[in-house]
């Protein structure tokens, strides 16, 4: 089976009604509704109602949803969970994880949930965003903390505060990113990098983007849809790419046929890791294209 | 239940409807204005009769500014200033 592409996450305030109603027509790869940050304190109650019929709606029944709910030691964070989940919600991210505690205690209020909603028990994935100095130090511990999790997210706001920094030209989060993202690929789950905040600056958001596919970065959350089309075709593979990626694939098939454990393309070794990059690289072609 | 304190909910941004709730003793009086409320007027007015009877509201005022906002929205809104008019602290999800 193909593993699911999350290159773009677009965060909607789920306190706007036009917002929920429109987003989408966008096609990111996930829509994250979000009810913490993003939301005043007086219309939590409003915003959570808003996301548990918004998630309901068939406009997103081909999108891959993600509710970032409160921290659970909030007055919301339970009552953001029990929408979620019994709306149907394919993911619950959790903001400000610092310990594997913090996603035991949420798995276990969700299993509670689907168990007297009717959802399979299991079936609510999880994803973790990192944002403090001993979030990343625990990232490996939470990364591997629970099957649920789909993957894990550096969220830069609150990081470089916690580190007494500010945002700059990424030397601020090198260390972060480095260990969130082996965190996750020890751990098979996904690695999503932090938004990247000036909407008007293309070229500071290229240079980024291009910094953290490199880094190997499944993909990257976004703030504005603007946001989603440069992010895929900057993950979008050249022509060249895509033609070297279909005669690996034609000379795995070909070896297949004969039975062959190893073959060679031009006379060199092709693996099972080169394989699966190809496949990964149609992937994307086909997803979003030759990049332009 | 019971509205037992006036409450308002949503914003008059367009896609979204205002509602405001209202104690009354003299049954249900609903008023329902929208942008579209020739093509789409019974439509909004049969969504917020259902969810004043979901919630076993018989009395109060009720009125609604729609901007041309979806059905979901139109629930999540209903049901915000229902909770907040009946002064609910627990949510019944599966009435919602």
């Amino acid at each position: 089976m193909m593993k699911k592409l999350r290159r773009s996450m677009l965060f909607l305030p789920g306190s706007s009604a036009a917002m929920l109603s429109t987003a989408f027509i966008y096609r990111p790869d996930s829509i994250m509704f979000d009810l913490e940050d993003a939301v005043s304190l007086k219309e939590k109650d409003s915003a959570r109602l808003l996301v548990f019929h918004a998630l309901q709606h068939p406009m997103y029944k081909d999108i891959e949803t993600v509710v970032r709910i409160n921290p659970l030691n909030t007055p919301f964070g339970l009552k953001d969970t029990e929408a979620a989940v019994r709306a149907g919600v394919d993911v619950i991210r959790l903001p400000k994880t610092d310990t594997p505690d913090d996603i035991y205690q949420l798995e276990g209020e969700i299993a509670r949930i689907e168990a007297e909603c009717g959802r399979p028990v299991g079936s609510t994935r999880l994803m973790a965003a990192i944002e403090s100095a001993v979030g990343v130090i625990n990232a490996v511990a939470i990364a591997k903390s629970s099957p649920r999790l789909m993957g894990i997210a550096l969220a830069a706001f609150d990081y470089v505060i916690d580190m007494q920094t500010e945002r700059g030209d990424g030397t601020e989060l090198f260390y972060a990113r480095c260990a969130v993202l082996h965190a996750a690929r020890g751990a098979g789950i996904d690695a999503f990098d932090v938004v990247y905040a000036d909407i008007d600056d293309e070229a500071g958001f290229l240079k980024e983007v291009d910094l953290i596919k490199r880094m190997g970065f499944n993909g990257k959350s976004l703030i504005n849809p603007r946001q989603i089309e440069i992010l895929h075709n900057a993950y979008a593979p050249t022509q060249e790419e895509v033609d070297y990626a279909e005669r690996v694939i034609a000379a795995a098939e070909e070896g297949d046929r004969h039975g062959l454990g190893v073959i060679s393309l031009n006379g060199k070794m092709i693996d099972a890791p080169i394989i699966n990059h190809a496949r990964v690289v149609i992937e994307r072609k086909n997803a979003s294209g030759v990049r332009q | 239940m019971k509205i037992v304190k006036a409450a308002i909910a949503g914003t008059l941004e367009s896609s979204d409807l205002v509602v405001k709730v209202s104690p009354a003793e003299d049954g249900l009086d609903i008023t329902v204005n929208s942008e579209v409320y020739k093509q789409f007027g019974e439509q909004i007015t049969a969504v917020v009769k259902e969810t004043l009877s979901a919630f076993n509201i018989t009395q109060g005022e009720i009125i609604v500014e729609d901007k041309g906002a979806l059905d979901c929205v139109i629930r999540a809104r209903m049901q915000t200033a229902i909770l907040r008019g009946t002064e609910s602290k627990e949510i019944a999800w599966e009435k919602l």
